[in-house]
């Protein structure tokens, strides 16, 4: 039987043992069934048509239109080091769109091109830095994180690169006699303003379509409860909120219903720093609108026929690839998250000690996260009480590593280099953890 | 008799241009052999650095991108 087939047995199985020994009757996993649904249509709502799907898009065009060749040379073998350091760590961001080109370019880059530094650089940072990821975690677990994962990532890259290349600056390299091939540069359609102006629309689009709401109201109610919130939908009869601080025993961020009889009286509290954020917030649809006919008018007057149905098509095969993944992992981990009690996440992951912050990265870099579905999974643990620190620390080291992936980084460098390269990524995953830890919470 | 060599570690974007190798043949009736490398180290070994890629009887013709069912029969030819 070929791996495939394996494949569908296990899960076949995996199904069977699920439903043969969970206890369904018991109250707790009942529980947590909703609770996965719960999540799944959260996730749903909020960010899949404003973000997930506008992002398939981006993604397609970004492979098929971006020019890859105008990359790999600076990758080659004759590229300057610095150079190749700086566009290994950050060419990620247009490159490993699919995880699956990853540990190609990875072997590529250390064999046919410039060599062990630039390859560890771009193995620990492409798959963290993809648009879509970038944005996903900026959207979803905050700006802070979005931003602290950039430039963690590639800091990083570029601080194993250069270790990787200097630990192992006495082995001679296992270099194929192959000269490197480029693709061949496809005849320019477009001249680069285009090209550059049509993907800046794309993402400004994303911006704003997906823009955070950061209004704080304040909200009394009936029985004398006070609460600071940002009011999420506003219909006729009720409010639907999310507490920006704990009440009661709602833990902070968590999704109230509230009546309008129940409301007595309620006040615009957003500090004035945010203003201009809650005003783009509340006419994000006429940016978006606008912006989303700008990306038409091009499409229609740059682009032919045959461009849009390649874009068509890599948009079709990320989303099937990645979407049943998306909403497979967050009903997974709706479900999951119930049944963990809050304690022994906090236990292990909480706080930013040295501890949590390990423990996060060597998970991360031990267990296989799908392309994306390490953001809510984090959300969900989060919630269960895990810091900030240890998740960048989990967001750094997870893309990067699994242990499917070392099986393979493992046959490209063998066992000396692979175990040098585990190390240091867990090291500095926990260590720049503990940095955001120690600053942001 | 041309040897087809469709480079790539499995993903999806290689399975679609196997498929137009095979497209590619059956349209233009030459015969030809297609040969899937899927070995990480066999491709690099091609000089190639980004998957999917296209060679034929050992050299490489397309790089990084799933090539149309027209280009890859016009390297037929």
């Amino acid at each position: 039987m070929d791996r495939k087939q394996l494949v569908i047995l296990a899960a076949i199985v995996a199904v069977f043992l699920f439903a043969y020994f969970v206890n369904f009757t018991s109250p707790d996993v009942q529980n947590a069934i909703h609770e996965g649904f719960y999540l799944l249509q959260w996730y749903v709502r909020y960010h899949t048509l404003a973000c997930v799907v506008p992002a398939m898009f981006i993604a397609g065009a970004i492979a098929t239109f971006f020019q890859k060749e105008a990359v790999l040379r600076h990758l080659g073998p004759k590229a300057n080091k610095a150079e190749a350091y700086g566009v290994a760590s950050t060419s990620g961001t247009v490159l490993a769109v699919c995880s699956c080109s990853v540990l190609p370019m990875f072997a590529g880059i250390y064999r046919v091109g410039a060599g062990l530094g630039p390859a560890s650089a771009f193995l620990y940072a492409g798959p963290a830095i993809n648009v879509m990821a970038i944005f996903l975690t900026a959207r979803v677990l905050g700006f802070d994180l979005g931003i602290a994962r950039v430039i963690g990532s590639i800091l990083f890259a570029i601080v194993i690169g250069l270790l990787m290349a200097w630990i192992f600056r006495s082995d001679e390299e296992e270099r194929t006699a192959a000269t490197m091939r480029l693709p061949d540069p496809p005849a320019a359609k477009r001249k680069g303003w285009q090209t550059v102006l049509f993907f800046a629309t794309m993402i400004l689009f994303l911006v704003f379509s997906d823009w955070a709401n950061p209004s704080t109201t304040r909200i009394e109610t009936a029985d004398g409860r006070q609460m600071n919130v940002s009011v999420l939908i506003r219909t006729g009869e009720t409010y639907r909120v999310q507490l920006q601080e704990p009440l009661g025993d709602h833990p902070q961020g968590a999704k109230l219903t509230l009546n309008i009889d129940e409301i007595v009286a309620e006040e615009d509290v957003t500090p004035d720093s945010y203003r201009w954020v809650a005003w783009i917030y509340h006419h994000r649809w006429y940016f978006a609108t606008a912006l989303f006919a700008a990306t038409l008018t091009m499409v229609w007057r740059w682009f032919d026929r045959d461009e849009i149905d390649a874009w068509m098509a890599e948009t079709w095969s990320f989303s099937k690839s990645i979407i049943p993944l998306l909403f497979g992992g967050v009903l997974a981990t709706g479900f999951i998250g119930a049944l963990i009690p809050d304690e022994l996440v906090a236990g292990w992951v909480g706080g930013n000690g040295p501890r949590a912050n390990l423990i996060a990265s060597v998970i991360g870099g031990m267990w296989y996260f799908a392309t994306l579905t390490e953001v809510p999974i984090l959300e969900a643990l989060i919630g269960l009480g895990m810091g900030r620190g240890p998740a960048l620390a989990l967001l750094l080291a997870g893309p990067a590593l699994s242990l499917p992936s070392i099986a393979v980084i493992y046959s490209v460098i063998g066992v000396k280099k692979t175990m040098a390269f585990v190390a240091l990524t867990v090291v500095m995953s926990s260590t720049a953890g503990m940095a955001f830890g120690l600053f942001f919470s | 008799m041309k040897t087809v060599q469709v480079l790539g570690t499995g993903c999806a974007k290689c399975r679609t241009l196997e498929h137009n190798v095979e497209e590619a043949i059956k349209q233009n009736g030459r015969d030809a052999r297609i040969e899937k490398v899927t070995d990480i180290m066999q491709i690099t070994g091609f000089g190639v650095m980004a998957t999917p890629a296209l060679a034929i009887d050992g050299e490489v013709k397309i790089v990084g991108k799933v090539a149309t069912v027209d280009e890859i029969a016009a390297l037929l030819a």
